[in-house]
């Protein structure tokens, strides 16, 4: 029976080893190991057995059982495994191919230009105020100290509906509202971004419509320099702080003492070039102490309060910025401008 | 105003700074050099005055000229090829061995068989630009005056080292439109002196300008003063050379000499005069008046001028001999045979002479400085200073006296317009608002730089302006005054001292960024348009909650008739923008704007519009584009609605669609959007006809009211806990009529389903096999749920069983199985 048990176990591990499927396995589970299984039957034979030796063939016997059972167990995991690889091996794909585009848009690069600027403001404590396209000449002009007959507000300049009413050529009026707004007692630190118009034919560098935002800052003992040191923070951050700025005094109605700030030319570092006329220098933004006129009529005492107004044209900025010659690109919305200016 | 260096000199000791230097520092004391203009190209060497002794025909060339020059040294045979060549000429030689602009060495030569020692010169060869070419030598030689010294060298006659500086002038400067103003400021820059003219004239003491004329204003309110020289036995010729050349690099042609002196002195004071041709005017009175309406003059250009009561005229008495400050009139024009010149110095407002140039088109030198404002005292000395010169250079003598008009004592015009104005300022106070720390003595010095007259008691400054400076008149004009001279460079940069306050964006401004970015995520462009457009387009594709009684509003004088029109949607430009992308082969293309459109109901307006700003969008093409698994989506209704619920999911806004006809749009796929019963925009298709009229394909838009947006009170977020228990999930056809809307079932099972069904969602629609031909079968999913314990199916058969039933009876279905 030693001999029968040895063979046994011979012929079953020999099969489970040139098995390569599952149902081969089963077989061989059924033949050797099955109620009805070889083994079973070898160990019917037992009782013929002598006493002495029963317990050490039933001890064999059992041996071969759970050689072949582990055999069976080592070479199912080995199919399994193969199965899987081969599963796997199938399921490979090109992963260089396109993947199912999600779309995103963006913000129109001028929108961006004006929230970089309004953050940077925010940062500073200034608030966010918009105001009226359509505006009234008193706001447009008058509370700016441009009265009525002043040569810089001249018909054929700007777009009167109205002997009154007027699309605005700048956002200064939302300084005199907002001043108004705040009844004269109060300090004012706030932003002004918006859509203008002027009366001008559309070609590379004009149009007739375009955007401008504006700063405030009034309150007690506000100083030039205090102007100064912010332009100057407001340039770094914009353009960089490796450019230089420059500011002349110029002339507005609303300010005195008026200022326009330059920064050194990006394109000659400050060399000269086409881009800067020759002069290295870029003119950016317009400012100013509020003059007390404008004070006055929006209620502030110039002799208690006083304040600095900043102006700027994001179309320019981003011309500037990007290199983009014609400004007549930012309201064409062609879409491979727009794109650009999508990324984060 | 274009400023000649060389002309500059006269008043002021530049010493030895470059032309580029001293606009560097223009600039930055407040006046913007715009360009840099250089007389010639480059310099010539070698080039004198020569004496043309004798002028013959070349013997072996028609068009050539033998010339016989004397140059002082010596004797040259020069062979010449200008027309203008002549015995008895002074002119520009280039003597053998001069180097002409361009490397262009002068040599002898041969010229058909001749001796040629030299060159005589046009101003061209001479490297003059173009614009300073007098037009008498824009061909053929330069003609010299014959009292030019021969031998010497030409450059100082010809102006050939000149160099023209381009102010770009902001309006408050019109002291800058002076030559001695320049010289004023440019003192101030480079602490320097002026040196002013000083005109002396000798007058006929034997004749009185009363026996030639008096002068009157009737309008003192436009022309306070007026001033009548006369210079008789005028002769009248070309003006010298040196005035021709300045005025040539001022930018102003030389005409004769009385015309050039009226014009060198304006250039040189700033105030404009005019020359009459005293016997032409035919009376011995000048009136000052206004016009009559109507009443009609042919200015100098040979124009017929039809003025108007507000326009101020020179009169002789019967009629208009010129427009104030503007033009002078025909019929008193110097002329070649002018023997007496009536001369006219006056003091014209600004606003009066600025309707006549409104009116009249008519911009000039004169006009520009009165509207601006000229120096009410200058206005006599420049009278005399013309005096002077028509002495010198047209041989005329001055009668004496001069007629003169002037508003009485207690005018504005004498008690303040000429009075210097008198500013205090306080140095503390200076410092404090310049935030610097100036010295009392760099402040004294800043005031005499700038040659204002200035008591100072402590820190007390009492300034006096001199009417030159027309534009200080207050305390603020004079900080900006010590802070250019002191320079902008040296005011410190600070930031303000004072408490900070929170900043940031209002609940609205936070919105609206928040929505911004939702449309970005979903794949759609921020597109900025113009608010004008014309007529057809202002009105087009309003949304329907908008009254219909709004009408666009239309400018008073529009550029084109494109940009005529306020518009009153957004729609519109949206779709010329697709049109404007797919013409340029973008076919696929995702806009949004939020903007303004202009409400008013007013025919013309009496307020300002209501301004609405609107949320826009418009998509045509290919939405989804990924072929290579056949994944291939063009824009469709559901698209654009899909990114509208999107939207109100976000903002937490529950929103209701219903069909709707808009003109302009699908009338089988259009929808209002409503919330609690209220439209608040509409999405949909546009019209077939209208995206042929655009060459769009199937484009799909939506426009929604953003302020309601902005304004819509929504709950505060409230956390409801993660259901504890499964739910459970029904599934139900229902066959209806072709007629009914999902969104009508959807709503009636969520009625019927309270308070188990969470959420009811149509998954299919089927039209074909077993279904009748005017029927369809919509699918739903039906999701329900208990919050407090697990659902029992029965539970939930139950509720299910009156849901199919009421939907049943309501819309006439059956379930199909």
């Amino acid at each position: 029976m030693r001999e029968e048990l040895q063979a046994i176990e011979k012929e079953a591990l020999e099969k489970i080893e040139n098995a390569d499927q599952f149902q081969q396995l089963q077989q061989v589970q059924v033949e050797y190991l099955g109620k009805k299984g070889s083994i079973t039957k070898v160990l019917r034979g037992m009782g013929k057995l002598a006493p002495e030796e029963r317990p050490v063939i039933g001890e064999l016997a059992n041996n071969v059982r759970k050689t072949i059972q582990a055999a069976l167990k080592e070479k199912k995991e080995a199919l399994e495994k193969a199965e899987l690889e081969k599963k796997l091996a199938e399921e490979t794909i090109d992963v260089t191919l396109p993947g199912r585009p999600v779309h995103f848009g963006g913000n129109h690069i001028l929108t961006s230009i004006i929230e970089e600027i309004e953050d940077l403001f925010i940062g500073l404590g200034y608030e966010v105020r918009e105001g009226p396209e359509v505006e009234t000449d008193y706001y447009n002009f008058e509370a700016l100290n441009l009265p009525k007959g002043h040569p810089a507000r001249e018909m054929q300049d700007s777009f009167y509906i109205t002997n009154e009413i007027l699309l605005r050529t700048h956002t200064s009026p939302v300084q005199a509202r907002t001043m108004e707004a705040y009844g004269g007692d109060k300090p004012v630190r706030m932003i002004c971004p918006g859509k203008v118009y002027r009366r001008d034919t559309d070609d590379a560098t004009h149009s007739h419509q375009f955007t401008q935002i504006e700063g405030l800052y009034v309150d007690k003992n506000v100083r030039m320099s205090d102007l100064k040191g912010t332009l100057k923070l407001f340039a770094e951050k914009l353009f960089g702080k490796d450019r230089d700025i420059r500011l002349r005094p110029s002339f507005f109605p609303f300010t005195e003492p008026s200022v326009e700030m330059d920064i050194s030319c990006a394109v000659c570092g400050g060399d000269g070039c086409n881009v800067c006329k020759h002069t290295g220098w870029i003119e950016i933004l317009g400012a100013g102490m509020v003059h007390p006129r404008v004070l006055e009529m929006a209620g502030y005492d110039p002799n208690v309060y006083s304040g600095f107004a900043f102006g700027m044209g994001p179309d320019r900025i981003a011309m500037l910025k990007y290199g983009i010659d014609d400004i007549r690109r930012f309201y064409t919305n062609d879409i491979r401008f727009l794109k650009q200016f999508h990324e984060a | 105003m274009l400023v000649s260096i060389n002309w500059l000199k006269q008043y002021i000791d530049l010493g030895s700074i470059t032309p580029e230097e001293l606009a560097e520092k223009i600039t930055k004391a407040g006046i913007e050099v715009d360009q840099i203009h250089y007389v010639t190209s480059e310099k010539s060497e070698n080039v004198v005055v020569g004496y043309v002794t004798a002028c013959e025909k070349h013997p072996n060339a028609d068009k050539l000229s033998l010339c016989q020059v004397d140059v002082g040294d010596e004797q040259l045979q020069i062979i010449c090829g200008a027309p203008n060549v002549a015995k008895g000429q002074k002119v520009a030689v280039a003597k053998p061995g001069a180097v002409l602009p361009g490397n262009f060495k002068i040599k002898k030569v041969k010229l058909r068989g001749v001796e040629s020692n030299g060159m005589i010169c046009s101003l061209k060869e001479l490297g003059v630009q173009e614009q300073f070419i007098h037009p008498d030598f824009k061909e053929g030689i330069v003609v010299l005056p014959e009292d030019a010294e021969v031998g010497q060298p030409v450059d100082d006659i010809l102006n050939l080292d000149d160099v023209v500086l381009e102010f770009d002038l902001t309006p408050n400067r019109a002291d800058a439109l002076s030559m001695i103003g320049v010289a004023y400021e440019v003192a101030a820059i480079l602490d320097k002196e002026v040196i002013l003219p000083k005109p002396q004239v000798e007058t006929e003491k034997d004749d009185h300008v009363e026996n030639y004329i008096t002068v009157h204003s009737e309008a003192p309110d436009a022309c306070p003063h007026y001033l009548a020289y006369v210079i008789k036995d005028v002769e009248i010729k070309p003006s010298p050379m040196w005035m021709q050349n300045y005025l040539l690099a001022a930018g102003i042609r030389p005409i004769n000499n009385v015309v050039d002196i009226t014009n060198y002195v304006l250039l040189e004071y700033g105030q404009p005069l005019h020359a009459f041709d005293y016997d032409l005017l035919n009376t011995k009175e000048i009136v000052v008046r206004y016009a009559r309406d109507g009443e009609k003059i042919v200015t100098l250009d040979d124009q017929e001028r039809t003025l108007k009561c507000e326009h101020l005229l020179i009169t002789n008495g019967k009629e208009g001999v010129a427009i104030a400050g503007v033009m002078g009139g025909k019929n008193s024009e110097v002329n070649d045979s002018t023997k007496t010149v009536l001369l006219e110095a006056a003091y014209f407002y600004g606003g009066t002479v600025r309707k006549a140039v409104q009116h009249t088109g008519l911009r000039s030198e004169a006009s520009t400085r009165f509207e601006k404002g000229v120096d009410p005292n200058r206005v006599k000395e420049a009278g005399l200073r013309a005096c002077e010169l028509l002495v010198k250079y047209a041989n005329g003598k001055v009668v004496s006296g001069v007629s003169e008009f002037i508003v009485d004592e207690d005018d504005v015009f004498q008690t303040e317009v000429k009075r210097e104005k008198v500013i205090n300022m306080n140095a503390e106070e200076v410092n404090k608002r310049l935030g610097t720390a100036i010295d009392i003595e760099t402040m004294e010095n800043i005031l005499r730089k700038l040659h204002f007259a200035f008591e100072r008691n402590g820190n007390d400054f009492t300034v006096r302006i001199p009417t030159r400076r027309g534009d200080i008149t207050i305390f603020e004009d004079m900080l900006e005054e010590v802070a250019r001279i002191y320079g902008y460079d040296n005011i410190p940069f600070t930031l303000p001292q004072n408490a900070s306050q929170p900043g940031g964006l209002t609940y609205g401004q936070q919105l609206k960024r928040r929505i911004k970015q939702y449309l970005h995520g979903v794949g759609l462009s921020e597109a900025i348009t113009y608010s004008l457009t014309d007529k057809k387009h202002a009105t087009m594709l309003m949304s329907p909650e908008l009254s219909k009684d709004y009408k666009p509003i239309r400018l008073a004088m529009p550029l084109s008739e494109d940009h005529e029109y306020l518009r009153l949607s957004l729609l519109p430009e949206l779709l010329n923008r697709l049109s404007y992308n797919v013409a340029r082969k973008q076919t696929d293309v995702a806009l949004y704007e939020l903007g303004a459109v202009f409400l008013t109901e007013e025919e013309t307006l009496t307020k300002q519009p209501k301004e609405h700003r609107r949320l826009a969008g418009a998509i045509t093409g290919v939405w989804l584009n990924h072929p290579w698994q056949q994944d291939v989506k063009r824009v469709d209704f559901y698209v654009v609605k899909g990114i509208v619920e999107g939207l109100f999911r976000y903002l937490n806004i529950k929103e209701t669609y219903e069909p709707a006809q808009i003109e302009g749009m699908h009338p089988g796929r259009c929808a209002t959007i409503k919330v609690d019963g209220e439209i608040i925009g509409f999405l949909g298709q546009i019209h077939p006809s209208l995206a042929k009229e655009k060459d769009l394909k199937d484009t799909y838009v939506f426009d929604l009211n953003f302020e309601w947006l902005e304004q819509y009170e929504r709950q505060t977020l409230a956390y409801e806990p993660v259901p504890k228990y499964p739910s459970i999930l029904r599934d139900i056809a229902f066959v209806v009529k072709e007629d009914v809307r999902a969104g009508d079932i959807k709503q009636e099972i969520e009625k019927l389903g309270v308070p188990l069904v969470k959420r009811v969602e149509a998954f299919d629609v089927y039209r074909g096999e077993s279904i009748k031909a005017d029927e369809k079968s919509i699918a739903f999913n039906v999701h329900f749920q208990d919050p407090e314990k697990t659902l029992t199916d029965e539970e939930v058969d139950e509720l299910f069983e009156k849901i199919i039933n009421g939907v049943n009876e309501k819309f006439n279905a059956y379930v199909r199985r």
